[in-house]
């Protein structure tokens, strides 16, 4: 199973680019969702396969021996399985909403997104650091060419240079990082290098290699100061296509430093430093992330911000370093993945009806999209882990093993924070599809001034709203009810505790050992991570009111704060090699 | 084995960069991102060279002589190909740039901001 999932659409793509413009249309697209939608499928079955122990597969049959690692392996345990999982599921949706709503997909479309999603799953379940860097590279490049789609217009142009640009830096640096890990043990092979480097002492070079991989995944996760690019690229990317950015490729950074750091050096790094540093970061990006969504009128860009804050949260849930901050985290991923693309579907959709995607510009202007409109509204509130529904479950866990770690400060901080950005995006969609609020606020962001034309578009292809709100809104059902599938965060906690221990996974790829997944504990929410949703939920809904009738906000440190978001790719490159060297300096103060 | 082949690497891959953060023209650009990337290069060529090592090709050479690391040569391969694809992409965006705006300066980029 494993091959398929980055073989078919690798196989896929190049015929469709070969032979797609012969083709109707409408054939090309309906190969395309059907490779995607036949992915997905095997990706749960996966998914399932791997709950009773993760699944190694050494290509072209290499399997390790003498217990060096000599092949490519791909080594799927639940997680990145399941992130594969919602990866393509994202992928089919987001074709089946361009096959409606695009009318110029084309066939090179198809093939970009199936590449696209090809990376993606190939970067997931990928176990060896060069393959990693080998489908980073794919997805990116992907993910540039969608970006500059609508080549025509201005906005493009920009997100895709400073997008392509900024993440080749951070690819050339986890690549000198991955080169100086391979002169120092020999080895590719993530189980490999994390034997040879557990029997060492940690120097200077090991230190040096971490921190440019970790600096070259925090760029593709957009976390604070890497993340310039992404508010740039998000904003003006295709609706369809912020679908696989925003849902699944962000968060896919965040499970590369996972994988990196406790198959390959979690023998030679101890967690305590390292957990109060990745911390840090996490928490800046979920600060400034929530702050700047707040302040963005563009609902793009707004939504962008959103990505950031949460790639934040995720890192700070991973920076714990326990089985349950990482279920969690997975957990969370998936169900906000999947509202955060209902969402930039939402959008999509205000976009292809109204115009210009303004908060300022459409109040009011969307009321007569009723089902894109709850979509929005309830997709917003989502945000906020209301319990117990969708991202709930993941933040409890999260919550809860902060709490055990004696972070007792940490959980309500990430309420706050996360209260400030759902609370943008409830703001936002109570203008647009309710009408309320103030029509002027002088302290938002426009990108856009000028006025709408004052009849509503049609729908292309004379499809009803309806029709093309209906993957937005399977997205958002499918994110909220993911929290009652029986047992997930037992299985998820379980399947955790075996991916955090190396000596195991070292023993299952070098020397073919099985080693049983522990049986799932009997995880739940505590009390006190009710409380914090309930509050968080409260607090959003407080906040989204005062930003419709009283947004009142500090001048100074908020004029600063745009003034460092210049769009500039000169700017944006120094500010990745600066957090390099500051993630660098940090990790070298602590273990050197 | 000496320092000075990770030497002109850390530097070839700095100037690289520096060229990026301060470049007036996005051709001029592009070509610094590759610059940067020629560093990498070096670096893992550096790191699989054996002294007196032959080219690792097998097939009519008897077993027991000295090559030169094998891996490190697929990798720079891999990542010569991704170069060159990004780079072609990012030139295609700099002449559309110029068709648009008439100029190739990075400042003509900036439509989104704040």
């Amino acid at each position: 199973v494993i091959p398929l999932l980055v073989a078919l659409p690798f196989l896929v793509a190049p015929a469709l680019a070969a032979v797609g413009r012969f083709l109707p249309a409408a054939v090309d697209d309906v190969v395309a969702i059907v490779t995607a939608a036949a992915v997905s499928v095997l990706a749960f079955l996966l998914v399932l396969d791997s709950l009773d122990g993760p699944v190694h597969y050494a290509f072209g049959g290499w399997e390790a021996r003498d217990e060096i690692a000599l092949g490519v392996v791909f080594s799927a345990d639940a997680l990145s399985a399941g992130l594969a999982a919602l990866a393509s599921l994202l992928a089919t949706a987001s074709l089946a909403f361009a096959w409606r709503s695009f009318d110029e997909t084309g066939a090179l479309f198809n093939v970009l997104m199936l590449g696209f999603l090809a990376g993606m799953t190939g970067f997931a379940l990928a176990a060896d650091l060069f393959t990693m860097f080998v489908f980073f590279e794919l997805m990116g490049v992907c993910a540039f060419a969608l970006t500059a789609y609508r080549i025509d217009e201005p906005g493009p142009l920009q997100g895709a240079f400073n997008f392509a640009v900024v993440n080749s830096v951070g690819a050339l640096l986890a690549l000198v990082g991955i080169a100086l890990v391979y002169g120092r043990t020999g080895a590719l092979n993530l189980a490999q290098v994390g034997e040879t480097l557990a029997g060492e002492p940690t120097d200077g070079l090991v230190i040096v290699a971490f921190a440019l991989v970790a600096a070259g995944f925090m760029v593709k996760a957009g976390i604070v100061p890497f993340h310039f690019w992404l508010s740039d690229a998000y904003a003006v990317a295709p609706g369809a296509v912020c679908v696989l950015l925003s849902g699944v490729m962000s968060d896919l950074g965040i499970h590369g430093i996972a994988r990196v750091y406790w198959h390959g050096f979690s023998g030679s790094l101890d967690d305590g430093a390292l957990r109060a540093i990745l911390l840090g970061f996490g928490i800046a990006t979920a600060a400034l992330g929530a702050v700047m969504a707040w302040l963005q009128a563009d609902l793009k860009r707004m939504l962008a911000f959103v990505t950031i804050s949460h790639a934040g949260v995720f890192l700070a849930g991973t920076a714990l370093l326990t089985p349950e901050g990482l279920a969690g985290t997975v957990l969370y991923v998936a169900a906000d993945g999947l509202v955060k693309a209902a969402l930039f579907l939402a959008v999509a959709i205000v976009v292809l009806r109204v115009g210009h995607p303004d908060e300022l510009l459409l109040r009011g202007r969307g009321r007569h999209l009723r089902v894109t409109g709850t979509v929005f509204l309830l997709g917003g509130l989502a945000m906020a882990a209301p319990p117990p529904f969708g991202s709930f479950l993941g933040r409890a866990l999260v919550d809860d093993s902060a709490r055990e770690l004696g972070l007792g400060w940490l959980p309500p901080l990430l309420v706050v924070l996360g209260a400030v950005a759902a609370a943008a995006v409830v703001r936002a969609g109570a203008r647009v599809f309710l009408g309320l609020g103030v029509e002027r606020d002088l302290r938002l962001s426009r990108q856009h001034e000028e006025e709408l034309e004052a009849e509503p578009k049609r729908a292309p292809s004379g499809l009803a709203p309806f029709a093309l709100s209906l993957p937005a809104a399977a997205l958002l059902a499918a994110g909220l009810v993911l929290a009652f599938l029986p047992g997930i965060a037992g299985e998820a906690v379980a399947d955790a505790s075996h991916f955090v221990d190396r000596p195991a996974y070292a023993r299952e790829v070098l020397r073919g050992a099985s080693v049983e997944v522990p049986p799932a504990p009997d995880a739940g929410p505590s009390r006190v991570a009710y409380a914090y949703a309930l509050g968080g939920t409260a607090l959003t809904l407080v906040l989204a009111a005062a930003g419709l009738y009283r947004n009142r906000l500090p001048r100074a440190p908020v004029a600063a704060l745009r003034r460092l978001h210049t769009g500039a790719v000169g700017d944006e490159v120094a500010w990745t090699l600066a957090g390099a060297a500051v993630l660098g300096g940090l990790l070298a103060l602590a273990y050197a | 084995m000496t320092v000075f082949p990770y030497l002109v690497a850390c530097f070839v891959f700095l100037v690289g960069l520096a060229g990026v953060v301060t470049s007036r023209n996005l051709i001029h650009l592009v070509v610094s991102l590759g610059v940067a990337q020629s560093g990498t290069y070096v670096l893992l060529l550096a790191i699989g060279y054996r002294e007196g090592g032959t080219a690792p090709v097998f097939g009519d050479v008897p077993q027991t002589r000295k090559a030169v690391d094998p891996v490190v040569q697929a990798l720079t391969l891999t990542d010569v190909v991704v170069g060159v694809t990004v780079t072609a992409l990012l030139l295609a965006l700099a002449l559309q740039v110029r068709k648009r705006e008439q100029t190739l300066d990075p400042d003509a980029l900036h439509t989104v901001r704040g």
